[in-house]
């Protein structure tokens, strides 16, 4: 490869530079143009794509209220909080990694010790007037706790709705239910999890 | 005793035409909007009514109970009266158009045709014309640039294909000797290889062409373009009286299938084992079809490219045809 070869980088190799046709130059070329135009039938081929279309029926559609998209396990749309499925009890350990990541400074949160000299989660709040739905928060959890749901349909009456801690929390009752689904997206733990996990070396 | 009966048979006449055509009509829109969401991989309506067959009721509702706007600076009489004249003149030019066959009912024959003259073609192709000054009316009163531009182009469409429409038609006329639109049929009585789109192939492509931009149907929708004048002369236009021209367009539209299927189709002649009202009735579906298909598969053309297909390619070409037409009869 020459270095004028790296300096064009608008265009993938392979590409064809088409220069489009010649304007014709005389009157005789203009009616040969005319005449060739009106009978190479390219307007039938027109025809014809859409009736092929029309005849295969592969509509693509989806009636919205009644079917909707299958959301990726990737898709950042709101925030939801995770519990333990062991146990039922929050996953947040309120470390704040997510308030600090946090580039458009949207997330807060206040712990307190309580009683049995555990730090917990008292409060956590997402202003999404300001969140861009980047991931980071989602990304820097450690113990897979605050995570991007599927859930697109976001209009409401308040703009503070989706946001506050009791919103994203996966309630009880769903957790009861064993309606909680883990997160499959990015930085869940994958399938062979298990047979990953090696004993500390406590050897050394 | 003998008047009044005749007088009778073309009133109910006159309104099983106007009813029906006005129905057919409106069920085209709805055909359009499946056809052209079919041929584009969408669905259309499908809501209201089982596949969205009621939708047409929705937008009759819609279009009943609007209001009707009329700007501040139109000129209110001609402003109010232009779609009454596009929507009329669509239907008048059916008085002339033979449907099927004459058939008898309780013993009594019918000819489904409202008015058998002499002159049909000549006065279907006149009053199909005048329809052009309720887009014209609408244009100029409505005080509107968009609808001033879409007027404009609407006379120099008209100036534009009224003359293919009538020199390509000539021709066939030339052939058969007669306006009357019963004559052109029985003309062509004897099957398929009777019919005069094939002693006439260019006359047919040329009225066919004429016909689309009579209809201001795609590729020659040139004035009410929406990307180019919103809604051309239909701008400030609402509710009902917007609903008339939208009614007028499909009348047309329907007046020239029938027109096409007749002159150089066969008209309502059998074919095989296709009874004759049966075969018109596919004929005409099939134009009404092809106006849909067209409009989704094809560009629309400027008006200056209009003007030039016409007045430069059109017109010589139906003058040629004439000639020819008129050595080989010679």
């Amino acid at each position: 490869m020459e270095l004028n070869d790296f300096k064009q980088r608008n265009i993938a190799p392979g590409y064809i530079f088409f220069e489009g046709e010649k304007a014709p130059e005389n009157g005789w070329q203009a009616f040969k143009k005319v005449v060739k135009r009106s009978l190479k039938g390219e307007l039938f081929v027109g025809l014809w794509i859409v009736f092929r279309e029309m005849i295969r029926f592969d509509i693509h559609t989806i009636q919205y209220p009644a079917e909707k998209y299958e959301m990726s396990p990737r898709y950042r749309a709101i925030h939801r909080l995770l519990r333990l499925f062991e146990s039922g009890s929050e996953r947040c350990i309120g470390c704040g990694l997510c308030e600090k990541i946090c580039i458009s400074n949207c997330i807060r949160m206040d712990t307190h010790i309580d009683e049995k000299s555990r730090k917990v989660v008292s409060e956590y709040s997402i202003n999404f007037g300001r969140c861009i739905f980047c991931g980071y928060c989602a990304e820097v959890c450690p113990e897979l706790a605050i995570v991007h749901g599927v859930e697109y349909e976001n209009a409401s009456e308040q703009r503070a709705h989706f946001g506050l801690k009791a919103d994203m929390l996966t309630p009880l009752d769903t957790f009861k239910a064993k309606e909680q689904k883990e997160f499959p997206g990015f930085g869940a733990l994958s399938d062979n999890a298990d047979e990953a996990v090696k004993q500390t070396p406590l050897a050394y | 005793m003998f008047e009044t009966a005749v007088l009778v048979e073309t009133i109910v006449k006159a309104v099983i035409v106007v009813s029906v055509v006005a129905g057919m009509a409106g069920f085209a829109t709805f055909i359009e909007r499946k056809v052209l969401a079919f041929m584009q991989r969408r669905l259309g309506p499908m809501n209201v009514g089982p596949y969205g067959l009621l939708q047409l009721a929705a937008d009759g509702i819609k279009l009943f109970t609007k209001e009707d706007i009329v700007p501040q600076n139109a000129v209110k009489p001609i402003f109010m009266i232009a779609p009454v004249i596009a929507a009329v003149t669509a239907f008048v030019a059916m008085a002339a158009v033979p449907y099927f066959p004459e058939f008898t009912l309780f013993g009594y024959v019918i000819h489904p045709i409202i008015s058998d003259i002499n002159v049909a073609l000549l006065y279907v192709m006149g009053v199909a014309s005048v329809g052009i000054y309720g887009p014209l009316l609408a244009g100029m009163s409505s005080s509107n640039k968009w609808s001033l531009l879409g007027a404009a182009r609407a006379v120099v469409q008209m100036l534009s294909f009224e003359v293919v429409s009538g020199l390509s038609v000539l021709a066939p006329i030339m052939l058969i000797g007669s306006l009357s639109l019963i004559d052109i049929n029985d003309y062509q009585v004897g099957g398929i290889s009777h019919w005069l789109i094939w002693k006439q192939p260019l006359a047919f492509v040329l009225f066919a062409m004429a016909g689309f931009m009579e209809t201001n149907r795609a590729p020659f929708d040139t004035i009410e373009f929406e990307a180019e004048v919103v809604a051309g002369y239909a701008t400030e236009y609402s509710g009902m009286r917007w609903g008339l021209f939208f009614i007028g367009e499909y009348a047309n539209m329907i007046t020239i299938s029938v027109l096409v299927s007749i002159i150089f189709m066969g008209g309502y002649n059998p074919i095989w084992f296709i009874p004759g009202a049966l075969a018109m009735l596919l004929k005409v579906s099939l134009w009404v079809f092809l106006f849909l298909w067209v409009r989704a598969a094809w560009p629309h053309i400027r008006p200056d490219q209009l003007m030039w297909v016409c007045w430069k390619v059109l017109m010589p070409l139906a003058v040629v045809n004439i000639l020819i037409t008129g050595f080989v009869l010679i």
